[in-house]
């Protein structure tokens, strides 16, 4: 079977030497990597290949695609209608909440106008899908299906209903690549709720697993804390979910406290994700979100008066 | 050259296919057994037809790698491309190894490909891969004499294929 191949005899003993071209292509490579690693200059190249390898990932995505399609089209009418009821009841729990949230908004607004500080208000969001595509097995990211045609940029914080996913680390066109917040590279500025005691979460490689390596052993915290973005670093808008604190453990060898928490999203079970443009802190906000404060409050103002 | 009248198209097909296979979303307990299905796809058309693919598409296949798993760009490029040389230099004597033998050199070539990738990992920085990427190398070897009859068959196909066709 070896000596049947169709090339293999009559050229045998003139060898093409593929020497010079391994180190051609070794040289290549290697400065393609120094580059890649130490600026950014090769980040349109990335986003163009990247956006032709989008057909690709498609077809990888597609058999999923269908079979939730197969799924959707074949469920019974009474399991649509319990959903819809449950669905329901959740908007109505939701709005409830909200209309809370419009009066604290429009109070915090005036507090801030008092305070003659800009108030960071109107997040834009957009539903993204996350494409049945595995990156790297080792590292803890994902793509969507979302990319720089619908204005996704790099640095962009990801949320899903629970709390914050990650970050966006690459843009394609139609799809775009981003970092999960338990992933060993990832570091998330984050604030205790209770105390607003500030420090950095750091991503462990595993995807129920943060941990916070940088509080002093007197530092003021107990399980059940719960983490919020501090939004310092300007990447993650302030005041979105990130987890709670479920381990502490005190080594009086040490000068840090050893601290596990649990992200707050469920990180291995999403499905879809929400893109958040959040308005640069010290810019003023546009002219249709402060007329929307305005006027919600007058609207909150109107029940005083 | 009877490398022209044979068809190049299906076997572009089946690399990016394989290719393709590192992509395909499986559940993370099989992570540690998911063989490196490009550098075996490259490691035996490299043997079978050495004048046709050679270190370009070796190449070309790592950065395609590289893309799809956001690697660092020519990380998977430089390894494959030292396994395609060492196939390319040693084509003649691999090729009429016993199936053994050759299971055996391909776990090594397996190997040398992992140590590159664990190496540039370490160089650059980024977190190492650990344990899985070793046991890889091992699931790869493992179902090579299986991998090896398919793309045999289908070498046999695409090089008795009628050339009016193509």
């Amino acid at each position: 079977m070896a000596f049947s191949t169709f090339d293999s005899d009559q050229r045998a003993f003139r060898e093409p030497n593929p020497g010079p071209r391994l180190v051609v292509i070794c040289i290549l490579s290697i400065a393609l990597m120094v580059t890649d690693n130490r600026n950014q200059t090769l980040q349109t190249v990335r986003s163009m290949l990247g956006t032709a390898v989008y057909p690709i990932r498609v077809l990888i995505d597609a058999p999923a695609t269908f079979g939730r399609w197969l799924s959707e089209s074949f469920s019974t009418r009474a399991t649509l209608l319990d959903e819809n009821l449950e669905l329901n009841e959740r908007i109505l729990v939701q709005s409830a909440r909200l209309q809370r949230l419009a009066a604290l908004e429009a109070e915090n607004a005036r507090l801030r106008a008092l305070l003659e500080s800009t108030a960071k208000i109107g997040d834009r969001v957009l539903i993204a899908e996350i494409m049945s595509v595995d990156m790297n097995p080792f590292r803890h990211r994902i793509v969507i299906n979302k990319g720089s045609s619908d204005d996704v940029y790099v640095g962009q914080a990801l949320i899903d209903a629970q709390g914050i996913i990650g970050q966006v680390t690459r843009d394609q066109v139609y799809s775009a690549e981003a970092l999960l917040i338990t992933d060993v590279d990832h570091a998330l500025p984050v604030e205790l709720l209770r105390n607003r005691l500030r420090t950095i979460a750091v991503g462990t490689g595993d995807l129920g697993r943060l941990s916070l390596p940088y509080l002093p052993r007197n530092a003021d915290v107990v399980e059940g804390d719960l983490l919020v973005t501090s939004g310092l670093g300007g990447t993650f808008p302030p005041g979105y979910p990130v987890g709670s604190v479920s381990k502490i453990t005190r080594n009086s060898g040490q000068q840090f406290l050893v601290i596990d928490a649990t992200p707050a999203a469920a990180l291995n079970r999403i499905r879809e994700v929400l893109l958040i443009w959040a308005e640069p802190t010290g810019v003023a906000p546009p002219a249709d979100a402060r007329s929307d404060a305005e006027n919600l409050s007058e609207t909150a103002t109107g029940g005083i008066d | 050259m009877p490398g022209v009248k044979a068809p190049r198209w299906p076997v572009w097909i089946i690399l990016v296919a394989m290719t393709a296979l590192v992509s395909i979303p499986l559940p993370d307990f099989v992570t540690p057994v998911r063989p490196p299905w490009a550098t075996m796809a490259i490691i035996y058309w490299i043997m079978m037809w050495p004048r046709v693919f050679g270190l370009g598409t070796a190449w070309l296949i790592g950065l395609l790698l590289d893309i799809l798993q956001g690697a660092l760009l020519g990380q998977h490029a430089l390894a494959l491309t030292v396994v395609g040389y060492l196939t390319l230099r040693f084509h003649l004597q691999i090729r009429i190894f016993p199936l053994w033998q050759l299971t055996m050199t391909i776990f090594a070539l397996l190997a040398i490909e992992a140590f590159i990738l664990f190496w540039i990992d370490g160089v650059a920085g980024n977190p190492p891969a650990g344990v899985a990427r070793w046991t890889q190398v091992l699931a790869g070897a493992i179902v090579w004499p299986p991998v090896m009859a398919l793309m045999d068959r289908a070498r046999e196909r695409i090089e008795h294929r009628d050339p009016t066709f193509t």
